[in-house]
């Protein structure tokens, strides 16, 4: 605040310095018998109307000029000083006291702090207490999930529940009451006294209870001694490395890593002197290594910082040299410990260049695959070459390293050209090869060939030769599937030859085209082999029909009844007849009999059919018929609604499912519903069931001793709940199942807690409405 | 009973092992390891586990319908089910297990090589059998009241017989223990055991009586008049029955109430006969139908047409699945009752049957004249080949009433010349449930038996053609019920939600691309139900055009069909 006012005033000040002049003009123009004082405030007046003339802050200034008997405490205005009166000036003394320094802080503390938000309106909050509380029960409650699933499907629950006793006793408690008896126990027994072992309490023996005993006070004092140093030393370690770590320079940096590889070196040379088996191992780890970085994408220019400098290179020499830094050190790691020898590489260049002559010769395939398809059995074979030469001459083969790394940077450099050199002639050998062959030679292959050996190169190039021979097959392949169907057959035999090759090797879509002609031939196969695969589905329908079609028609031929009846049965023989005597009554029944053996025959069949249809027409669900005769058109007597009429408003009853005895011509089967039976069966599913076969199934087997065993009974009508008379049924605790005790606890709480919160809401809606 | 067969085990050749280091002491009970159970002379058992049980016998058991593929069920719902599935197996095989029980084997009569069954006579079969069974072989001379009727108790230890001309007559005929001996002094059509040997009903010649073992008149049931044929279902403790004023009356016993007075419409009824399976009562008419009924149905169950004449006697085994019939065109039929109602077999008799009777293991006898003709099948469940009869005895008189003893090799043949029991090996079956009618019981026994019998009496209105009904889900009233609680909710609570699709993010959840989704799935099933349609009448058609060429094949008229006169 004051600072504020002492600029302020300090710019008043050169303000009127400014003005020097101009007042003086005035000065002189006015009055001059007016006293100094007066003329001092005139002045005054006079300044501050010209600095409110700048428009900026064209303030009226209120003065108060008379004296007045009231002055208010809430009138006092910080007017003319131009600013906002603040709370602590009324608080400043006139000379600073630091008592009410500690007032002044207080108040600075009261002003930082932020205006307090608006609270929740009540439901708001209470729905949010809610939820928590919800979640958190919800939560605490979940881990009884598990008991209570076990309880509800747990054949029988017998209450209380008890807890089963551990069936295995501690060791202890069998040894306690257990005595030797037999010579050999008694022999063992004797042993182990004698060496003291513990018997009953298998804890110490009384040897390690001395050596516990043995310790003496100043050991322990040294041995902390010890700790103690070693602590501090490792933490001085800690502490350097972490300050060296924090070095920002690279060229420090570099410098250690140099020193560290040559002493690296150097070692190596030693060990190579003193232990040749080490120093070999040694050189495979060197080796390990180098095959690590092969393999990863590190220092290829690959990353995000490479692309960046990549983009950076053209213009900015530094960011070039760090990319070729970058190479180099790639090129470093990934090299072969041995220097393949100059004329070597010019071979590999020449077959190279033999090889892209040759390439698109066909003739030379033959050779090619005879020189073998696979490029892995060729690199094995190389390498092997390579091991017997490294075998031949361990002795060069830490110098080229040394040589490189004595090396400096500037010899860096080059080599680094001429890897971007060799990597863009590369790149454009590929990108010809591909326009040529009109095939897409793998990146990877490529960004190996750049970055491998010469030979390596020739294999990549062998494998290229190969690919090229399989498209050229395929493309025959593709070539010949344009034509008809049968020359689709014909291929069958070539798309087997393929089959190796593929295997070998996916074959990839190069153009659209080819990707069309592809689908072209798929779906020829799939014509082929769907066709095929049609028939068989057709010839397994019809044997599936065959079979069927007699068993409709089985059913569906109708049984004759007058075959049914009319059929002559073999007559059997009886050896021994029965005599005919009789009395009145069976003569008369007799007589009875032939008379209607004589009506016997059509009679009976027609009847019982005509019962039939009687009966197949009362079962049937009748039409309802809502025509009004006379309604919208004439009535009277003998007046027939139309037939029109009489479809339109004929309401067809649903054809109800068939009968059960349609295909059975002697028999009238009733279908009607049986109320009384229905009243005893289940009309109502009962819950987890959706479906009533689902249900009946449940219900199907009996459980009456009627129909079981005794056991089988006991066991199908054991109640669900036993509780055992006279004893009391505690509610379930967490330890009874295997919780720790506390979730009961946190229930509790949980279900203690919301009226808390309530009410400490209450107090805080109480204070916030006083406010 | 069925031999258990028990596959021969790995370690059934290997001698036990002697374990030469025998320690006496026990060791304490923490220790003992349920998986090597060895005995204390350390010999193995050849046969662990429990006793494997042949899969047919456990078959039989089983009650659930497997062949019927579920819906798709919740996880809850499967829990359950399977655990129906399990109990049913593990009482299936209790079951199984207990046939061991069953150690009686029935009788059989085989005849020498060549030899016909049918040639050997009563005084052979007494000759071979022991001296307790062949004095189970007797006959009683009661010519003078005329042709009897008899019936045997239901544990088959007392036999009731009642001539034409009012001889009532109760024995135990093992013993031949008279209980009582009465004459009504009325025409006696029909008499039957009711639930004990206790109580006897006779069908005289206006009334129904009911006396007791003593021979005591205990009810005259007015109501049942001019009944000429009983039936008594021993499960619903109901007596049927068939009057000649065409009535078919069910009483129950119990309470003495009449449950169901049915109208057969069909005139007199004189042949009547029970299903022992499902307690349906068969009537044969004179039209040649069979009529199926049932005390809760007005009309018959089932009407069959089972001969050209009159149908003059009825039989259905104890397995409730063939029915044999005789009518006055002389036949002999047995028929399928498990649905088709189709005769098996038939067989035209010399005479024609006038009674006819199962055994308990489905041996059929038939009573022709002075003549009973025995058939026999190829076992228990199996029906009775009409080709060769088993057995035939001659009689003195005409022979008026049949039945086999339950639980005996013996038939009882009521005729006019008095009462018959011949032996018939293999009739009866050997086993018999000591809780349900046990031969031997005891006065208290029996009594208990009572109480029991009267407190699990099933329904009169349960009887239907398919017994097991109730196990079954009344299907109408569930689709009426959740017909009836959709109006009510105003929306079916069980139908399946329409497709809500899933908010996707980036952009893809926006209103335009949801109602696209879901066009997507409506036009889906849209989809499916036309193409379901079309297919159903593609197959109409193909029935439609199969019809129309069956017919036109079936009657092509010829040429020369004009001149048919």
């Amino acid at each position: 605040m004051t600072a504020n006012r002492l600029a302020e005033s300090l710019l008043a000040l050169s303000q009127q310095e400014e003005l020097v002049d101009l007042p003086k003009d005035y000065l002189l123009s006015g009055s001059e018998d007016e006293g100094d004082n007066d003329g001092e405030r005139e002045h005054q007046k006079l300044l501050e109307a010209i600095s409110s003339l700048d428009g900026k802050n064209r303030r009226k200034l209120a003065e108060r000029s008379e004296a007045s008997l009231k002055v208010s405490e809430f009138n006092v205005s910080s007017e003319g000083s131009g600013e906002k009166l603040v709370l602590a000036d009324l608080l400043e003394p006139v000379k600073t006291s630091s008592s009410l320094a500690t007032v002044k802080k207080q108040l600075n503390r009261v002003k930082s702090k932020k205006t307090v938000e608006l609270p929740l309106n009540k439901e708001e909050i209470e729905r949010i207490h809610r939820e928590v509380a919800f979640n958190k029960t919800a939560k605490v409650l979940s881990k009884w999930d598990p008991v209570v699933l076990k309880n509800r499907q747990a054949e029988q629950l017998v209450f209380p529940l008890e807890k089963e006793e551990p069936a295995i006793a501690p060791i202890e408690h069998v040894l306690s009451g257990w005595k030797a008896r037999t010579p050999l126990e008694q022999e063992i027994f004797n042993l182990l006294h004698k060496n003291k072992q513990p018997v009953a309490d298998p804890l110490l023996t009384p040897v390690e209870k001395a050596s516990l005993q043995a310790m003496s006070l100043e050991e322990a004092k040294m041995r902390r001694a010890e700790l103690q140093r070693a602590r501090a030393l490792q933490s001085y370690y800690e502490a350097k490395a972490r300050r060296e770590k924090k070095i920002k320079s690279k060229k420090y940096h570099k410098v250690v890593k140099k020193g560290k590889a040559k002493k690296a070196l150097k070692e190596f040379e030693q060990l190579r002197k003193v232990n040749p088996a080490a120093a070999l191992e040694e050189l495979e780890k060197i080796e390990k290594a180098r095959m690590m970085e092969r393999m990863s994408l590190k220092h290829q220019n690959s990353g995000k910082w490479a692309k960046s400098k990549a983009i950076m290179a053209k213009y900015d020499l530094e960011a070039r040299q760090a990319m070729q830094e970058q190479l180099a050190k790639n090129k470093e790691l990934t090299q072969k410990l041995q220097v393949a020898s100059e004329s070597e590489e010019e071979e590999g260049g020449t077959e190279e260049k033999v090889e892209e002559l040759l390439v698109p010769d066909v003739v030379n395939e033959v050779q090619m695959n005879a020189d073998g398809p696979n490029p892995w059995m060729l690199r094995s074979c190389t390498s092997d070459t390579k091991e017997a030469a490294t075998q031949e001459d361990p002795e060069q083969l830490p110098e080229p390293e040394a040589h490189e790394v004595s090396e400096s940077e500037g010899e860096d450099r080059p080599v680094a050209e001429e890897e971007i050199l060799l990597r863009e002639f590369e790149e454009r050998r590929s990108l010809r090869k591909r326009s040529e062959l009109s095939q897409d030679a793998e990146p990877a292959g490529s960004q190996e060939t750049k970055d491998s050996s010469s030979q390596e190169v020739l294999s990549e190039l062998r494998v290229l030769s190969q690919k090229l021979k399989e498209n050229d097959q395929s493309r025959k392949q593709k070539a010949s599937s344009e034509g008809t169907i049968p020359q689709v057959q014909r291929e069958e035999p070539a798309t087997e030859e393929e089959e190796p090759l593929l295997l070998q090797r996916p074959e990839r879509v190069q153009t659209l085209e080819e990707l069309e002609e592809l689908g072209k031939e798929e779906c020829f196969q799939n014509k082929e082999l769907s066709r095929p695969v049609l028939e068989g589905q057709q010839s397994e329908r019809t044997p599936n029909n065959r079979p069927d079609a007699p068993k409709k028609k089985k059913k569906e031929q109708m049984i004759d009844l007058q075959n049914l009846l009319t059929t002559q049965s073999p007559s059997v023989k009886s050896l021994a007849v029965p005599t005919i005597e009789e009395l009145e009554d069976e003569e008369e029944r007799n007589q009875r009999q032939m008379i209607k053996e004589a009506f016997a025959g059509d009679d009976v069949i027609r009847d019982f059919l005509k019962e039939k249809r009687e009966a197949v027409e009362a079962s049937k669900p009748k039409d309802v018929d809502l025509t009004l005769p006379g309604w919208g058109e004439w009535g009277g007597v003998g007046l027939k609604p139309s037939a029109k009429k009489r479809r339109r408003f004929l309401i067809k009853a649903p054809e109800g499912p068939p009968r059960k005895d349609k295909n059975l011509p002697n028999v009238i089967i009733n279908e009607k519903r049986n109320i009384h039976t229905a009243a005893h069966q289940v009309r109502v599913l009962p819950y987890p069931f959706t479906h009533h076969w689902q249900f009946e199934r449940t219900i199907q087997t009996p459980i009456g001793s009627t129909w079981n065993t005794q056991r089988a009974f006991q066991k199908l009508t054991t109640p669900k709940v036993v509780t055992k008379p006279g004893h009391i049924i505690n509610p379930i605790k967490a330890e009874d199942v295997g919780y720790r005790s506390s979730s009961r606890s946190d229930l509790s709480v949980i279900q203690r807690n919301p009226k808390r919160i309530t009410t400490r809401h209450k107090k805080q809606l109480k204070k916030s409405s006083v406010d | 009973m069925g031999e258990m067969e028990t596959a021969p085990k790995p370690g059934r050749d290997v001698p036990p092992k002697k374990d030469k280091l025998q320690t006496k002491r026990k060791k304490p009970r923490e220790w003992k390891n349920p998986e090597s159970q060895r005995s204390l002379s350390g010999a193995q058992d050849p046969f662990p586990g429990p006793a494997p049980v042949p899969v047919e016998v456990v078959q039989k058991f089983c009650r659930i319908d497997k062949s019927r593929k579920l819906p798709r069920s919740k996880a809850k719902t499967r829990s359950r089910l399977e655990v129906a599935e399990a109990e049913e197996e593990e009482t299936s095989i209790k079951a199984a297990r207990s046939e061991l029980l069953l150690a009686e084997e029935p009788g059989f009569l085989e005849g020498e090589d060549g030899e016909d069954t049918a040639k050997i006579c009563q005084a052979d079969i007494v000759e071979a059998v022991d001296i307790a069974s062949a004095a189970k072989h007797f006959d009683l001379n009661l010519r003078q009241f005329g042709p009897y009727r008899l019936n045997y108790s239901r544990t088959g230890r007392h036999l009731a017989f009642g001539g034409r001309r009012g001889h009532v007559a109760a024995l135990d005929w093992v013993t031949k223990k008279l209980m009582c001996e009465i004459n009504v002094m009325e025409a006696v059509r029909d008499i039957r055991f009711l639930h004990s040997e206790a109580l006897l009903a006779v069908a005289q010649n206006r009334w129904l009586h009911i006396y007791d073992n003593q021979g005591i008149e205990l009810h005259c049931i007015r109501r049942c008049d001019r009944v000429t044929r009983l039936e008594f279902l021993p499960f619903h403790f109901l007596l049927a029955t068939a009057s000649e004023t065409g009535f078919l009356t069910y009483l129950d016993v119990s309470v003495g109430k009449i449950v169901a007075a049915l109208n057969a419409r069909a005139g007199r009824l004189d042949v009547m006969s029970q299903n022992p399976y499902n307690a349906v009562i068969h009537l044969g008419h004179s039209n040649g139908t069979v009529s199926l009924w049932s005390p809760a149905m007005k009309e018959p169950l089932a009407k069959i047409l089972c001969h050209r004449g009159g149908v003059r006697a009825v039989a259905v085994d104890s397995t409730g699945t063939y029915m044999a019939t005789s009518g006055l065109d002389h036949q002999l039929k047995i028929f399928d009752l498990r649905g088709t109602y189709q005769p098996l077999s038939t067989r035209t008799l010399p005479h024609g049957a006038g009674h006819l009777a199962f055994s308990q293991r489905g041996l059929l006898v038939a009573g022709m004249g002075d003549v009973v003709n025995i058939w026999a099948g190829q076992g228990k469940g199996s029906p009775p080949s009409l080709e060769q009869p088993y057995l035939t005895h001659r009689l003195s008189g005409p022979v008026h009433g049949l039945q086999f003893c339950p639980f005996e090799d013996v038939l009882g043949v009521g005729h006019s010349g008095g009462v018959t029991s011949m032996l018939v090996p293999g009739a009866g079956e050997p086993n018999f449930d000591g809780l349900e009618s046990n031969p031997y019981r005891s006065r208290k026994q029996r009594q208990e038996w009572e109480v029991k019998a009267l407190l699990e009496k099933v329904p009169a209105e349960l009887i239907c053609l398919d017994p097991r009904a109730l196990a079954e889900v009344d299907v109408i009233s569930l689709e009426q019920g959740k017909k009836e609680r959709i109006e009510r909710l105003g929306y079916d609570p069980e139908a399946k939600a329409p497709f809500q699709p899933k908010p996707k993010q980036k952009g893809r959840s926006s209103t335009a691309s949801l109602v696209k989704r879901k066009r997507k799935v409506m036009d889906e099933e849209h989809r499916d139900k036309v193409r379901q349609s079309l297919q159903q009448q593609q197959q109409q058609q193909q029935q439609q055009q199969k019809e129309a060429k069956a017919k036109s094949t079936g009657a092509r008229p010829s040429a020369l069909d004009r001149f048919v006169r």
